[in-house]
Protein backbone atom coordinates (compact mmCIF):
# COMPACT_ATOMS: atom_id res chain seq x y z
CA UNK A 1 0.00 0.00 0.00
CA UNK A 2 1.22 3.59 -0.88
CA UNK A 3 1.41 5.66 2.81
CA UNK A 4 0.93 9.64 2.13
CA UNK A 5 3.28 9.56 5.42
CA UNK A 6 5.73 6.83 7.03
CA UNK A 7 7.52 7.88 9.74
CA UNK A 8 9.99 5.42 11.57
CA UNK A 9 12.27 6.22 14.65
CA UNK A 10 11.75 9.09 14.32
CA UNK A 11 13.73 11.35 17.39
CA UNK A 12 14.47 14.59 18.02
CA UNK A 13 16.63 16.40 20.84
CA UNK A 14 16.63 20.30 20.76
CA UNK A 15 20.00 22.46 21.47
CA UNK A 16 19.21 22.38 25.24
CA UNK A 17 19.22 18.67 25.49
CA UNK A 18 15.10 18.67 25.51
CA UNK A 19 14.16 15.34 24.03
CA UNK A 20 11.09 16.41 22.55
CA UNK A 21 10.45 13.31 20.12
CA UNK A 22 11.77 9.48 21.66
CA UNK A 23 11.18 7.59 18.20
CA UNK A 24 8.12 7.79 17.14
CA UNK A 25 6.79 5.15 14.54
CA UNK A 26 3.67 6.26 12.08
CA UNK A 27 2.17 5.80 9.05
CA UNK A 28 -0.97 7.58 7.47
CA UNK A 29 -2.69 5.92 4.93
CA UNK A 30 -3.38 7.89 1.41
CA UNK A 31 -7.00 9.59 1.74
CA UNK A 32 -6.97 9.08 5.32
CA UNK A 33 -8.44 11.37 7.81
CA UNK A 34 -5.81 11.33 10.85
CA UNK A 35 -5.60 13.15 13.94
CA UNK A 36 -2.40 13.66 15.69
CA UNK A 37 -3.24 14.36 19.18
CA UNK A 38 -1.82 15.18 22.16
CA UNK A 39 -1.09 17.45 25.45
CA UNK A 40 1.11 20.45 24.94
CA UNK A 41 4.42 19.86 24.75
CA UNK A 42 3.58 16.41 23.69
CA UNK A 43 5.68 16.64 20.35
CA UNK A 44 3.12 16.87 17.71
CA UNK A 45 4.93 20.20 16.32
CA UNK A 46 8.12 18.71 16.51
CA UNK A 47 6.80 16.10 14.41
CA UNK A 48 4.91 18.76 12.17
CA UNK A 49 8.01 20.85 11.85
CA UNK A 50 10.44 17.56 10.58
CA UNK A 51 7.46 16.48 8.42
CA UNK A 52 7.69 19.91 6.48
CA UNK A 53 11.50 20.21 7.10
CA UNK A 54 10.62 23.47 9.36
CA UNK A 55 12.65 21.65 12.20
CA UNK A 56 16.27 19.32 11.69
CA UNK A 57 15.53 15.69 13.24
CA UNK A 58 18.02 14.27 15.03
CA UNK A 59 17.39 10.75 14.22
CA UNK A 60 14.85 8.39 12.00
CA UNK A 61 13.02 8.36 8.72
CA UNK A 62 10.26 10.01 7.32
CA UNK A 63 8.66 9.26 3.56
CA UNK A 64 5.83 11.25 2.13
CA UNK A 65 4.49 9.29 -0.50
CA UNK A 66 7.52 7.18 -0.44
CA UNK A 67 10.02 10.09 -0.88
CA UNK A 68 12.47 9.95 1.69
CA UNK A 69 13.13 13.86 2.99
CA UNK A 70 16.99 12.86 3.19
CA UNK A 71 17.18 12.07 -0.43
CA UNK A 72 14.50 13.67 -2.01
CA UNK A 73 13.26 16.30 -0.02
CA UNK A 74 12.33 18.46 -2.87
CA UNK A 75 9.73 15.95 -4.37
CA UNK A 76 8.24 15.00 -1.14
CA UNK A 77 7.66 18.83 -0.03
CA UNK A 78 5.77 19.17 -3.26
CA UNK A 79 2.98 16.56 -1.29
CA UNK A 80 2.59 18.60 1.37
CA UNK A 81 0.29 21.85 2.60
CA UNK A 82 1.17 22.96 5.72
CA UNK A 83 -1.16 25.24 7.95
CA UNK A 84 1.22 26.04 11.12
CA UNK A 85 -0.54 26.76 14.51
CA UNK A 86 1.21 30.57 14.23
CA UNK A 87 0.08 33.25 11.79
CA UNK A 88 3.55 33.31 9.72
CA UNK A 89 2.60 35.25 6.49
CA UNK A 90 3.91 39.00 5.95
CA UNK A 91 1.23 40.76 7.58
CA UNK A 92 1.74 44.23 5.27
CA UNK A 93 0.94 41.94 1.96
CA UNK A 94 -2.04 41.29 0.77
CA UNK A 95 -4.22 38.67 0.50
CA UNK A 96 -3.67 38.05 -3.44
CA UNK A 97 0.11 38.57 -3.03
CA UNK A 98 0.40 36.14 -0.45
CA UNK A 99 -1.17 33.71 -2.34
CA UNK A 100 0.16 34.12 -5.65
CA UNK A 101 3.82 34.39 -3.86
CA UNK A 102 2.82 30.71 -2.68
CA UNK A 103 2.27 29.52 -5.69
CA UNK A 104 4.93 30.69 -7.08
CA UNK A 105 7.71 29.02 -4.94
CA UNK A 106 5.92 26.04 -5.78
CA UNK A 107 6.12 26.40 -9.72
CA UNK A 108 2.74 27.63 -10.17
CA UNK A 109 3.01 30.23 -12.86
CA UNK A 110 1.18 33.32 -11.94
CA UNK A 111 -2.10 33.13 -14.58
CA UNK A 112 -2.85 29.98 -12.94
CA UNK A 113 -2.19 31.26 -9.86
CA UNK A 114 -4.56 33.87 -9.79
CA UNK A 115 -7.30 31.59 -11.11
CA UNK A 116 -6.83 29.22 -8.01
CA UNK A 117 -6.43 32.21 -5.64
CA UNK A 118 -9.99 33.09 -6.67
CA UNK A 119 -11.45 29.81 -6.40
CA UNK A 120 -9.27 29.29 -3.04
CA UNK A 121 -10.84 32.96 -1.81
CA UNK A 122 -14.36 32.54 -2.78
CA UNK A 123 -14.31 29.16 -1.20
CA UNK A 124 -13.07 30.49 2.18
CA UNK A 125 -15.45 33.80 1.73
CA UNK A 126 -12.43 35.90 1.76
CA UNK A 127 -12.53 37.19 -1.73
CA UNK A 128 -13.85 40.70 -0.89
CA UNK A 129 -10.48 41.52 1.35
CA UNK A 130 -8.27 40.25 -1.76
CA UNK A 131 -7.12 43.44 -1.84
CA UNK A 132 -6.77 44.24 1.57
CA UNK A 133 -3.59 43.49 3.54
CA UNK A 134 -3.32 40.24 5.73
CA UNK A 135 -2.96 42.37 9.08
CA UNK A 136 -6.42 44.01 8.49
CA UNK A 137 -7.87 40.61 9.22
CA UNK A 138 -10.00 39.43 11.49
CA UNK A 139 -8.33 35.87 13.29
CA UNK A 140 -10.76 33.42 12.06
CA UNK A 141 -9.65 35.09 8.46
CA UNK A 142 -6.10 34.45 9.11
CA UNK A 143 -7.19 31.07 9.56
CA UNK A 144 -8.36 30.76 6.56
CA UNK A 145 -6.24 32.31 4.61
CA UNK A 146 -3.63 29.85 5.65
CA UNK A 147 -5.79 27.05 4.75
CA UNK A 148 -6.45 28.81 1.26
CA UNK A 149 -2.56 29.61 0.87
CA UNK A 150 -1.53 25.79 1.98
CA UNK A 151 -4.20 24.79 -0.94
CA UNK A 152 -2.53 26.85 -3.92
CA UNK A 153 -0.45 23.94 -5.15
CA UNK A 154 -3.13 21.37 -5.10
CA UNK A 155 -1.50 19.52 -2.49
CA UNK A 156 -1.66 15.63 -1.51
CA UNK A 157 -1.06 15.97 2.33
CA UNK A 158 -3.03 18.89 4.00
CA UNK A 159 -1.02 18.98 7.72
CA UNK A 160 -3.36 21.59 9.86
CA UNK A 161 -1.44 22.33 13.05
CA UNK A 162 -4.41 23.22 15.60
CA UNK A 163 -6.52 25.05 12.74
CA UNK A 164 -9.64 26.21 14.86
CA UNK A 165 -7.75 27.50 17.83
CA UNK A 166 -9.67 30.63 18.87
CA UNK A 167 -12.02 30.17 15.73
CA UNK A 168 -15.84 30.71 17.15
CA UNK A 169 -17.95 27.27 16.64
CA UNK A 170 -20.18 28.91 13.54
CA UNK A 171 -17.08 29.41 11.99
CA UNK A 172 -15.38 26.31 13.21
CA UNK A 173 -18.05 24.26 11.89
CA UNK A 174 -17.66 25.54 8.17
CA UNK A 175 -14.31 24.68 8.67
CA UNK A 176 -15.27 21.18 9.33
CA UNK A 177 -17.53 20.84 6.20
CA UNK A 178 -14.91 22.41 3.99
CA UNK A 179 -12.05 19.83 5.52
CA UNK A 180 -14.16 16.59 4.96
CA UNK A 181 -15.09 18.42 1.06
CA UNK A 182 -10.76 17.94 0.48
CA UNK A 183 -10.55 14.77 2.03
CA UNK A 184 -13.98 13.77 0.07
CA UNK A 185 -11.70 14.95 -2.90
CA UNK A 186 -8.91 12.51 -2.04
CA UNK A 187 -6.37 14.84 -0.27
CA UNK A 188 -5.25 13.34 3.00
CA UNK A 189 -5.76 15.18 6.06
CA UNK A 190 -3.53 15.42 9.19
CA UNK A 191 -5.00 17.22 12.08
CA UNK A 192 -3.45 18.39 15.04
CA UNK A 193 -6.13 19.79 17.63
CA UNK A 194 -6.88 20.68 21.09
CA UNK A 195 -10.90 20.18 20.42
CA UNK A 196 -11.51 16.35 20.85
CA UNK A 197 -14.88 16.84 19.34
CA UNK A 198 -13.70 18.18 16.52
CA UNK A 199 -10.86 15.17 16.35
CA UNK A 200 -13.81 12.40 17.10
CA UNK A 201 -16.14 14.58 14.58
CA UNK A 202 -13.50 14.37 11.27
CA UNK A 203 -10.80 11.96 11.57
CA UNK A 204 -11.12 8.28 11.31
CA UNK A 205 -7.56 7.24 12.63
CA UNK A 206 -6.17 8.61 15.81
CA UNK A 207 -2.65 9.02 17.25
CA UNK A 208 -2.01 10.31 20.48
CA UNK A 209 1.72 11.40 21.71
CA UNK A 210 2.69 12.20 24.90
CA UNK A 211 6.23 13.11 26.41
CA UNK A 212 8.03 12.25 22.56
CA UNK A 213 6.00 8.99 22.48
CA UNK A 214 2.95 7.49 20.62
CA UNK A 215 1.05 5.88 23.77
CA UNK A 216 -2.41 5.00 21.41
CA UNK A 217 -2.25 4.35 17.17
CA UNK A 218 -5.42 3.08 16.14
CA UNK A 219 -8.57 3.73 14.03
CA UNK A 220 -11.05 6.06 16.30
CA UNK A 221 -13.87 3.40 15.80
CA UNK A 222 -11.47 0.97 18.08
CA UNK A 223 -10.57 3.03 20.35
CA UNK A 224 -13.76 4.89 21.33
CA UNK A 225 -14.91 1.18 21.92
CA UNK A 226 -12.12 0.73 24.14
CA UNK A 227 -13.83 3.21 26.70
CA UNK A 228 -15.93 0.76 29.39
CA UNK A 229 -18.12 3.31 31.29
CA UNK A 230 -19.69 6.29 29.89
CA UNK A 231 -21.20 8.82 32.23
CA UNK A 232 -24.56 10.45 30.62
CA UNK A 233 -26.61 13.30 32.33
CA UNK A 234 -30.58 12.94 32.71
CA UNK A 235 -32.65 15.98 32.86
CA UNK A 236 -35.74 14.50 34.56
CA UNK A 237 -39.33 15.90 35.44
CA UNK A 238 -39.92 15.15 38.41
CA UNK A 239 -39.03 16.90 41.50
CA UNK A 240 -37.06 14.96 43.52
CA UNK A 241 -37.00 11.74 41.87
CA UNK A 242 -35.35 9.80 44.36
CA UNK A 243 -34.14 7.12 41.70
CA UNK A 244 -32.55 4.07 42.04
CA UNK A 245 -31.38 1.87 39.23
CA UNK A 246 -30.71 -1.50 40.14
CA UNK A 247 -27.02 -2.75 39.06
CA UNK A 248 -26.31 1.43 37.46
CA UNK A 249 -24.20 4.02 39.82
CA UNK A 250 -26.60 6.90 39.70
CA UNK A 251 -25.52 10.28 41.42
CA UNK A 252 -28.54 12.81 42.15
CA UNK A 253 -27.26 15.93 41.26
CA UNK A 254 -29.99 18.35 41.79
CA UNK A 255 -33.63 17.77 42.03
CA UNK A 256 -34.20 17.49 38.32
CA UNK A 257 -30.48 15.88 37.57
CA UNK A 258 -28.93 12.63 37.34
CA UNK A 259 -25.21 11.25 36.23
CA UNK A 260 -25.87 7.89 35.26
CA UNK A 261 -22.55 5.15 34.58
CA UNK A 262 -23.44 2.33 31.60
CA UNK A 263 -20.63 0.06 31.33
CA UNK A 264 -20.12 -1.73 28.17
CA UNK A 265 -22.47 -4.43 28.59
CA UNK A 266 -25.25 -2.03 29.94
CA UNK A 267 -27.88 -0.46 27.55
CA UNK A 268 -29.63 2.46 27.86
CA UNK A 269 -33.24 1.19 27.53
CA UNK A 270 -32.28 -0.45 30.66
CA UNK A 271 -32.22 2.64 32.04
CA UNK A 272 -34.90 4.01 30.49
CA UNK A 273 -36.89 0.86 31.38
CA UNK A 274 -36.57 1.23 35.19
CA UNK A 275 -36.64 5.13 35.30
CA UNK A 276 -40.26 4.81 33.48
CA UNK A 277 -41.49 1.80 35.61
CA UNK A 278 -40.81 4.44 39.06
CA UNK A 279 -42.75 7.37 37.16
CA UNK A 280 -39.66 9.65 36.29
CA UNK A 281 -39.73 11.07 32.51
CA UNK A 282 -37.00 11.84 30.97
CA UNK A 283 -36.40 15.25 29.48
CA UNK A 284 -33.34 14.86 28.09
CA UNK A 285 -29.98 13.36 27.92
CA UNK A 286 -26.42 14.33 27.21
CA UNK A 287 -22.84 12.67 27.58
CA UNK A 288 -21.04 14.05 30.46
CA UNK A 289 -17.82 14.31 28.52
CA UNK A 290 -16.65 13.77 25.53
CA UNK A 291 -16.18 9.82 24.92
CA UNK A 292 -12.70 10.99 23.22
CA UNK A 293 -11.64 13.31 25.92
CA UNK A 294 -11.94 10.50 28.83
CA UNK A 295 -9.69 8.14 26.94
CA UNK A 296 -7.32 11.16 25.85
CA UNK A 297 -7.11 11.74 29.30
CA UNK A 298 -6.78 8.00 30.07
CA UNK A 299 -4.43 7.44 28.29
CA UNK A 300 -1.90 10.21 28.28
CA UNK A 301 -2.21 9.76 32.86
CA UNK A 302 -0.97 6.18 31.82
CA UNK A 303 1.96 7.42 29.58
CA UNK A 304 3.23 9.69 32.00
CA UNK A 305 2.66 7.14 34.94
CA UNK A 306 5.23 4.69 32.76
CA UNK A 307 7.33 7.59 31.87
CA UNK A 308 7.63 8.67 35.98
CA UNK A 309 8.58 4.71 36.34
CA UNK A 310 11.23 4.61 34.42
CA UNK A 311 12.49 7.89 35.78
CA UNK A 312 12.43 5.94 39.28
CA UNK A 313 13.91 2.53 37.90
CA UNK A 314 17.05 4.44 35.88
CA UNK A 315 17.93 6.25 39.11
CA UNK A 316 17.98 3.46 41.22
CA UNK B 1 10.62 20.78 -15.69
CA UNK B 2 12.66 21.28 -12.01
CA UNK B 3 14.62 23.82 -13.93
CA UNK B 4 11.07 25.94 -14.94
CA UNK B 5 9.79 25.40 -11.39
CA UNK B 6 13.21 26.66 -10.17
CA UNK B 7 12.53 29.94 -12.60
CA UNK B 8 9.20 30.75 -11.50
CA UNK B 9 10.08 30.21 -7.90
CA UNK B 10 13.12 32.55 -8.47
CA UNK B 11 10.82 35.17 -10.63
CA UNK B 12 7.95 34.65 -7.37
CA UNK B 13 10.98 35.92 -5.06
CA UNK B 14 12.27 38.90 -6.83
CA UNK B 15 8.59 40.02 -7.61
CA UNK B 16 8.22 39.70 -4.16
CA UNK B 17 11.47 41.76 -3.03
CA UNK B 18 11.03 44.22 -5.76
CA UNK B 19 7.49 44.78 -4.39
CA UNK B 20 8.38 45.40 -0.74
CA UNK B 21 11.15 48.33 -1.40
CA UNK B 22 9.02 49.60 -4.20
CA UNK B 23 5.80 49.55 -2.14
CA UNK B 24 7.46 51.52 0.75
CA UNK B 25 9.39 54.36 -1.67
CA UNK B 26 9.33 57.05 0.24
CA UNK B 27 11.55 54.78 2.78
CA UNK B 28 13.96 52.98 0.39
CA UNK B 29 14.48 55.21 -2.92
CA UNK B 30 13.65 59.03 -1.54
CA UNK B 31 16.03 59.13 1.64
CA UNK B 32 19.75 57.92 -0.49
CA UNK B 33 18.46 61.13 -3.06
CA UNK B 34 18.25 63.37 -0.09
CA UNK B 35 21.50 62.31 0.96
CA UNK B 36 23.40 62.35 -1.90
CA UNK B 37 22.19 65.87 -2.63
CA UNK B 38 23.23 67.44 0.40
CA UNK B 39 26.90 65.28 -0.24
CA UNK B 40 27.40 67.26 -3.29
CA UNK B 41 25.80 70.60 -1.93
CA UNK B 42 28.30 70.38 1.47
CA UNK B 43 31.04 68.21 -0.03
CA UNK B 44 30.65 69.60 -3.56
CA UNK B 45 29.83 72.64 -3.96
CA UNK B 46 31.09 74.41 -0.40
CA UNK B 47 34.08 73.17 0.34
CA UNK B 48 34.92 71.24 -2.78
CA UNK B 49 35.27 74.65 -4.23
CA UNK B 50 37.99 75.22 -1.61
CA UNK B 51 40.09 72.07 -1.83
CA UNK B 52 40.63 72.73 -5.69
CA UNK B 53 41.76 69.28 -7.94
CA UNK B 54 41.75 65.84 -6.71
CA UNK B 55 44.09 63.73 -8.96
CA UNK B 56 43.94 66.90 -11.64
CA UNK B 57 40.20 66.27 -11.59
CA UNK B 58 37.67 68.87 -9.75
CA UNK B 59 36.94 67.88 -6.77
CA UNK B 60 33.08 67.36 -7.46
CA UNK B 61 33.51 65.47 -10.24
CA UNK B 62 35.57 63.42 -8.30
CA UNK B 63 33.48 62.39 -5.52
CA UNK B 64 30.78 61.37 -7.25
CA UNK B 65 31.65 57.84 -8.40
CA UNK B 66 32.09 57.24 -4.96
CA UNK B 67 28.79 58.44 -3.71
CA UNK B 68 26.83 56.40 -5.96
CA UNK B 69 28.37 53.79 -5.12
CA UNK B 70 28.02 54.30 -1.37
CA UNK B 71 24.46 54.47 -2.02
CA UNK B 72 24.74 51.25 -3.91
CA UNK B 73 26.76 49.34 -1.25
CA UNK B 74 24.04 50.47 1.76
CA UNK B 75 21.29 50.25 -0.33
CA UNK B 76 21.86 46.54 -1.37
CA UNK B 77 22.86 45.76 1.90
CA UNK B 78 19.84 46.97 4.04
CA UNK B 79 18.08 45.57 1.28
CA UNK B 80 18.47 42.02 1.91
CA UNK B 81 19.13 42.24 5.94
CA UNK B 82 16.17 43.87 6.81
CA UNK B 83 13.99 41.89 3.93
CA UNK B 84 15.18 38.89 5.22
CA UNK B 85 15.19 39.31 8.55
CA UNK B 86 11.68 40.96 8.83
CA UNK B 87 10.59 37.42 7.07
CA UNK B 88 12.26 35.68 9.62
CA UNK B 89 11.09 37.72 12.22
CA UNK B 90 7.34 37.48 11.30
CA UNK B 91 7.83 33.73 10.20
CA UNK B 92 7.18 33.85 6.19
CA UNK B 93 10.60 33.03 5.47
CA UNK B 94 8.47 29.18 6.18
CA UNK B 95 6.49 30.18 2.90
CA UNK B 96 10.12 29.10 1.19
CA UNK B 97 11.56 26.73 3.54
CA UNK B 98 8.34 24.40 3.19
CA UNK B 99 8.08 25.14 -0.44
CA UNK B 100 10.30 22.73 -3.18
CA UNK B 101 12.65 25.95 -3.63
CA UNK B 102 16.52 25.06 -3.83
CA UNK B 103 18.90 26.87 -1.42
CA UNK B 104 20.28 28.70 -4.38
CA UNK B 105 17.36 29.80 -5.78
CA UNK B 106 16.73 31.82 -2.33
CA UNK B 107 19.92 33.05 -1.77
CA UNK B 108 19.64 33.94 -5.52
CA UNK B 109 16.52 35.44 -5.32
CA UNK B 110 17.61 37.80 -2.02
CA UNK B 111 20.68 39.10 -3.11
CA UNK B 112 18.71 39.77 -6.88
CA UNK B 113 16.15 41.77 -5.14
CA UNK B 114 19.00 43.76 -2.73
CA UNK B 115 21.16 44.41 -6.11
CA UNK B 116 18.24 45.89 -8.08
CA UNK B 117 17.14 48.17 -5.16
CA UNK B 118 21.65 48.95 -5.39
CA UNK B 119 21.15 49.77 -8.57
CA UNK B 120 17.98 51.65 -8.89
CA UNK B 121 19.35 53.85 -6.52
CA UNK B 122 22.66 54.02 -7.82
CA UNK B 123 20.81 55.31 -10.70
CA UNK B 124 18.73 58.23 -8.99
CA UNK B 125 21.45 59.28 -7.16
CA UNK B 126 23.14 59.40 -10.32
CA UNK B 127 21.09 61.45 -12.19
CA UNK B 128 20.78 63.79 -8.96
CA UNK B 129 24.29 64.18 -9.42
CA UNK B 130 23.79 65.46 -13.35
CA UNK B 131 22.25 68.77 -11.39
CA UNK B 132 25.61 69.64 -10.29
CA UNK B 133 28.02 67.85 -12.74
CA UNK B 134 28.61 67.30 -16.31
CA UNK B 135 28.93 63.29 -15.72
CA UNK B 136 31.67 62.34 -18.38
CA UNK B 137 31.94 58.30 -18.68
CA UNK B 138 35.39 56.85 -19.54
CA UNK B 139 33.87 52.89 -20.32
CA UNK B 140 30.49 51.78 -19.43
CA UNK B 141 31.28 47.95 -19.13
CA UNK B 142 33.38 49.12 -16.12
CA UNK B 143 30.76 50.78 -14.88
CA UNK B 144 28.38 48.31 -15.39
CA UNK B 145 30.67 45.60 -14.00
CA UNK B 146 31.86 47.09 -10.94
CA UNK B 147 28.10 48.00 -9.79
CA UNK B 148 26.93 44.84 -10.28
CA UNK B 149 29.26 42.86 -8.68
CA UNK B 150 29.59 45.51 -5.71
CA UNK B 151 25.98 45.12 -5.26
CA UNK B 152 25.91 41.21 -5.29
CA UNK B 153 28.84 41.40 -2.56
CA UNK B 154 26.84 43.62 0.09
CA UNK B 155 23.37 41.64 -1.10
CA UNK B 156 25.41 38.95 0.12
CA UNK B 157 26.47 40.31 3.52
CA UNK B 158 23.53 41.93 3.93
CA UNK B 159 22.07 37.64 3.89
CA UNK B 160 24.67 36.99 5.79
CA UNK B 161 23.80 39.18 8.81
CA UNK B 162 20.46 38.61 8.28
CA UNK B 163 20.50 34.98 8.67
CA UNK B 164 22.31 35.43 12.30
CA UNK B 165 20.80 38.40 13.44
CA UNK B 166 18.33 37.82 16.46
CA UNK B 167 17.04 41.04 16.92
CA UNK B 168 16.24 44.47 14.63
CA UNK B 169 19.44 45.83 16.36
CA UNK B 170 21.76 42.96 15.43
CA UNK B 171 20.73 43.87 11.63
CA UNK B 172 22.04 47.77 11.89
CA UNK B 173 25.60 47.11 14.28
CA UNK B 174 27.43 45.92 10.88
CA UNK B 175 26.17 48.86 9.01
CA UNK B 176 26.92 50.91 11.67
CA UNK B 177 30.26 50.02 12.84
CA UNK B 178 32.38 48.47 9.78
CA UNK B 179 30.11 49.54 6.77
CA UNK B 180 29.83 53.20 7.46
CA UNK B 181 33.76 53.67 8.53
CA UNK B 182 34.68 51.46 5.57
CA UNK B 183 32.87 53.68 3.21
CA UNK B 184 33.99 56.46 4.02
CA UNK B 185 37.74 55.31 4.70
CA UNK B 186 37.41 53.54 1.57
CA UNK B 187 38.28 56.76 -0.68
CA UNK B 188 34.97 58.12 -1.05
CA UNK B 189 35.98 61.34 -0.49
CA UNK B 190 39.99 61.18 -1.58
CA UNK B 191 42.68 59.57 -3.08
CA UNK B 192 44.21 56.98 -0.99
CA UNK B 193 47.98 58.87 -3.16
CA UNK B 194 47.26 61.35 -0.57
CA UNK B 195 47.62 59.23 2.64
CA UNK B 196 50.83 58.85 4.06
CA UNK B 197 52.38 55.06 3.13
CA UNK B 198 51.28 53.25 5.91
CA UNK B 199 48.33 54.23 5.61
CA UNK B 200 48.21 53.60 1.65
CA UNK B 201 49.13 49.86 2.49
CA UNK B 202 46.13 50.14 5.48
CA UNK B 203 43.43 51.07 2.66
CA UNK B 204 44.60 48.25 0.25
CA UNK B 205 43.01 45.92 2.87
CA UNK B 206 39.39 47.60 2.63
CA UNK B 207 37.86 46.38 0.15
CA UNK B 208 35.57 49.31 -0.73
CA UNK B 209 38.77 51.01 -2.44
CA UNK B 210 38.95 48.69 -5.20
CA UNK B 211 35.24 49.01 -5.56
CA UNK B 212 35.13 52.69 -5.66
CA UNK B 213 38.30 52.85 -7.81
CA UNK B 214 37.05 50.70 -10.22
CA UNK B 215 33.87 52.29 -10.75
CA UNK B 216 35.56 56.01 -10.37
CA UNK B 217 37.78 54.63 -12.92
CA UNK B 218 34.92 53.72 -15.72
CA UNK B 219 33.89 57.74 -15.53
CA UNK B 220 37.34 59.67 -14.73
CA UNK B 221 39.65 56.57 -16.48
CA UNK B 222 41.29 57.01 -13.21
CA UNK B 223 41.94 54.67 -10.21
CA UNK B 224 44.31 54.22 -6.90
CA UNK B 225 44.56 50.52 -7.77
CA UNK B 226 44.55 47.93 -10.36
CA UNK B 227 41.32 47.53 -12.41
CA UNK B 228 42.44 43.79 -12.43
CA UNK B 229 43.18 43.74 -8.82
CA UNK B 230 39.92 45.16 -8.26
CA UNK B 231 37.66 42.80 -9.90
CA UNK B 232 39.48 39.85 -8.73
CA UNK B 233 38.59 41.27 -4.95
CA UNK B 234 35.25 41.32 -5.75
CA UNK B 235 35.06 38.13 -7.17
CA UNK B 236 36.85 36.29 -4.79
CA UNK B 237 34.08 38.40 -1.76
CA UNK B 238 31.14 36.86 -4.25
CA UNK B 239 32.68 33.28 -4.05
CA UNK B 240 33.57 32.90 -0.35
CA UNK B 241 30.07 34.97 0.96
CA UNK B 242 27.90 32.87 -1.58
CA UNK B 243 29.95 30.06 -0.35
CA UNK B 244 29.19 31.04 3.29
CA UNK B 245 25.41 32.14 3.10
CA UNK B 246 24.24 28.71 1.27
CA UNK B 247 26.42 26.71 3.77
CA UNK B 248 24.42 28.36 6.53
CA UNK B 249 20.98 28.30 4.59
CA UNK B 250 21.54 24.36 3.90
CA UNK B 251 22.24 24.03 7.60
CA UNK B 252 19.44 25.66 8.81
CA UNK B 253 21.33 28.51 10.78
CA UNK B 254 18.87 30.80 12.39
CA UNK B 255 16.13 29.68 10.12
CA UNK B 256 15.73 25.77 11.37
CA UNK B 257 15.39 24.27 14.82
Amino acid sequence: MQYALEISHLEKVYKGGFHALKGIDLKVEQGDFFALLGPNGAGKSTAIGIITSLVNKTKGQVKVFGHDIDKELEQAKTYLGLVPQEFNFNQFESLLTILINQAGYYGVNRKIALERAEKQLKQLELWDKRNDSARMLSGGMKRRLMIARALMHNPQVLILDEPTAGVDIELRRAMWDFLRELNQQGITIILTTHYLEEAEMLCRNIAIIDNGRIVENTNMKSLLATLDVETIILDVKADGPNAQLKEFVVREIDSHTLEVDIRKDQTLNQVFGQLTEQGIEVLSMRNKSNRLEELFVRLVNKGSRADANAETVGAT
Amino acid sequence: MQSAVNRIALKSILHKEVHRFTRIWVQTLVPPAITISLYFVIFGSLIGSRIGDMGGIDYMSFIVPGLIMMSVITNSYSNVASSFFSAKWQRNVEEMLVAPVPNWVIVAGYVGGGMIRGMLVGLIVTVVSLLFVDLQIHNIWVIIATVCLTSAVFALGGLINAIFANSFDDISIIPTFILTPLTYLGGVFYSISLLPEFWQGVSQANPIVYMVNAFRYGFLGISDVSLTTAFLVLLTFIIVLYTIAMTLISKGIGLRS
